[in-house]
């Protein structure tokens, strides 16, 4: 600790500096992901919900299927029925997307990582990267056992899909993407409202509460408008069927749009990033 | 080498830096002093890079903060004590910040030791007393071993063995040639600390100068004397240019003529003294007469406090 020590950690950093400026930051958010207990309850809750929704679901269709009209039966949808959870995942995913930037507001936290990685649009970019990332395989994994297990359970009403099945990936993958693309969006709303509770009502606002309003516009324009909105594109993607009389985007354009809104969020969240106080 | 130039920042209609200036040089600590609101903080903060100045400047070794790739090498900061996740073990916030500038993790058990929280890393920083989150923000201030420090208030709310800890501390870090800048807004702290003062009212410079060198501007310095033949003195020292001012308590305030003058002076006429010395002005004294008109909220009480005790 003399100066000539400090002279030569400044003489070694300039030549590290550029080559492992990003991977060190991933690293970075990694560690503050993983030290919070929110991260792993979030994610506890979320992929328990798509589970345990998926066996509640399933059994209780097989136990009415014998009530349930041809019709109904021709166009059930075993794959998106036992992936029923994620409409109640996507909210624990989304809190937990707006509370990995929020919680550093709310704490001072990002005054501490600012001054230590003033390239605050680098920084967002690592911390989407690392929830994306972790999001996508833990919600992979627990969709994975939800259409295992809502498919062993309609074996027994012979209604189950195979993996194999057309469609049946995709929405499988889909419903992944599904959840791990909304948090993003969750992430870049509460980059932007700087604020837990507000960023978790924007975000339920835009997912839940918007679709509601937009119906309530007479017919033609509740389509033409809905489809576009961020819950009703983004969901096509997560079922087989296809359902809603052609109101509705295909499953991966509807998929693109939604990617699309979090992406505006995103950028817009660095663009204010770079230029607000922290 | 911190250099400040031109720098100004308002929020909203308030001015908080006006046009400051002022280098902070290595090797010594600096105190930074001025009244609550006088924009400490924020010169701070513009420096860390976490506000954006109106205009004008702050350079880290001639480098402006956002382009420091791996600033914790080159600057730490204690900016508030507060500056962690509750929930967050010492240990995991100093990780994650070292990650972040290419830092292995054996420095942030080398900087846990440094401040003395080795034995509690593993816990909750939300559970950490204030004189622990002051020395966690410590911590993470020296973990690329930087030249140069900024510490915001470091003792504020400490007990006083911490804030003799952070003061040897922070003498020591100058000691080792670094840059240290520490605000406070307490005089008797900086007057045991600081080497050289910048002081700031509304947001613009009042001085800039080696903490002696701002106290003797005080108008406070002067000479006492005492003698049993008080008229007579005050005669002579008045016909050599002195003045003069009687005290209550018989002895006299002279300005305008040094102790060694005094006394010749009284030898030459045969006169007694009883008492001679040089009244110097405290750090404490020296910033009030300073910056006086720069305090934002003045009551009415605390002006005549200040001209009662002067």
């Amino acid at each position: 600790m003399t100066t000539t020590t400090i002279t030569s950690n400044s003489s070694n950093t300039d030549s590290k500096q550029a080559s492992s400026a990003f991977p060190d930051l991933l690293r970075s958010e990694w560690t503050k992901f993983r030290s919070v207990k929110s991260s792993l309850w979030s994610l506890i809750v979320a992929n328990g919900i798509t589970i345990v929704l998926s066996v509640v679901i399933c059994q209780a269709i097989v136990s009415r299927w014998n009530q349930r009209p041809l019709a109904e039966r021709l166009i059930f949808d075993p794959t998106a029925r036992s992936l029923t959870g994620i409409f109640l995942a996507q909210l624990a995913i989304g809190v937990l997307g707006v509370l990995v930037i929020t919680s550093e507001y709310s704490s001072g936290t990002i005054r501490a990582t600012f001054t230590a990685r003033p390239q605050r649009n680098l920084v967002l970019a690592a911390k989407a990267i690392v929830f994306a990332v972790v999001t996508f395989i833990t919600c992979l994994i627990a969709i994975l056992i939800a259409f295992a297990v809502g498919q062993a359970i309609f074996t027994q009403v012979g209604a189950g899909a195979s993996i194999t099945s057309p469609g049946v990936l995709r929405s499988i993958i889909g419903s992944t993407l599904y959840l791990t693309v909304g948090g993003l969006l969750a992430l870049g709303l509460g980059t932007l409202v700087r604020h837990t509770a507000g960023g978790i009502t924007c975000f339920v606002g835009m997912i839940l509460v918007l679709p509601g309003i937009v119906n309530a516009l007479p017919s033609p324009w509740s389509y033409d408008i809905g489809k576009f909105l961020p819950s009703e594109a983004g969901l096509v993607v997560t079922s087989v069927v296809r359902d809603g009389a052609g109101h509705l985007l295909g499953p991966w354009t509807g998929f693109l749009v939604f990617c699309a809104w979090a992406a505006v969020a995103l950028v817009l969240a660095g663009w204010t990033l770079h230029r607000r106080d922290a | 080498m911190i250099d400040v130039s031109n720098l100004s920042k308002s929020f909203g209609n308030t001015k908080a830096i006006d046009g400051l200036s002022f280098q902070v040089q290595p090797g010594q600590i600096t105190g930074f002093l001025g009244p609550n609101g006088s924009g400490k903080s924020t010169t701070m903060r513009i420096i860390m890079g976490l506000d954006w100045p109106d205009a004008g400047q702050a350079l880290i070794n001639g480098r402006p903060f956002a382009k420091l790739t791996n600033p914790l090498y080159e600057v730490g900061a204690l900016l508030d004590a507060r500056a962690f996740h509750g929930g967050r073990s010492a240990y995991n916030h100093l990780l994650y910040l070292a990650q972040s500038n290419h830092i292995p993790p054996k420095r942030v058990d080398e900087v846990l030791e440094l401040v003395g929280l080795s034995s509690v890393a593993r816990k909750k920083a939300g559970t950490f007393s204030m004189g622990m989150g002051q020395r966690l923000g410590i911590a993470s201030a020296l973990l690329g071993d930087p030249g140069i420090l900024l510490f915001d208030e470091p003792v504020n709310g400490l007990d006083p063995e911490g804030i003799l800890w952070v003061r040897n501390f922070l003498k020591s870090l100058a000691s080792q040639g670094r840059t240290v800048l520490v605000s406070s807004h307490l005089m008797s702290e900086m007057a045991l600390t600081a080497d050289s003062v910048v002081v700031i009212g509304r947001g613009r410079l009042i001085d800039s100068a080696p903490i002696d060198q701002f106290i003797g501007r005080s108008t406070q310095s002067f000479v006492i004397v005492k003698t049993p033949d008080s008229s007579s003195l005050q005669d002579i020292l008045r016909q050599n240019g002195a003045s003069v001012k009687a005290r209550d308590d018989g002895s006299l305030e002279v300005t305008n003529m040094n102790c060694p003058q005094v006394g010749e002076l009284a030898a030459s006429n045969s006169l007694v003294l009883h008492e001679l010395y040089l009244h110097e002005p405290s750090l404490e004294s020296a910033y009030m007469e300073l910056t006086q008109e720069d305090v934002e909220f003045q009551s009415v009480i605390s002006t005549q406090a200040v001209h009662a005790s002067n």
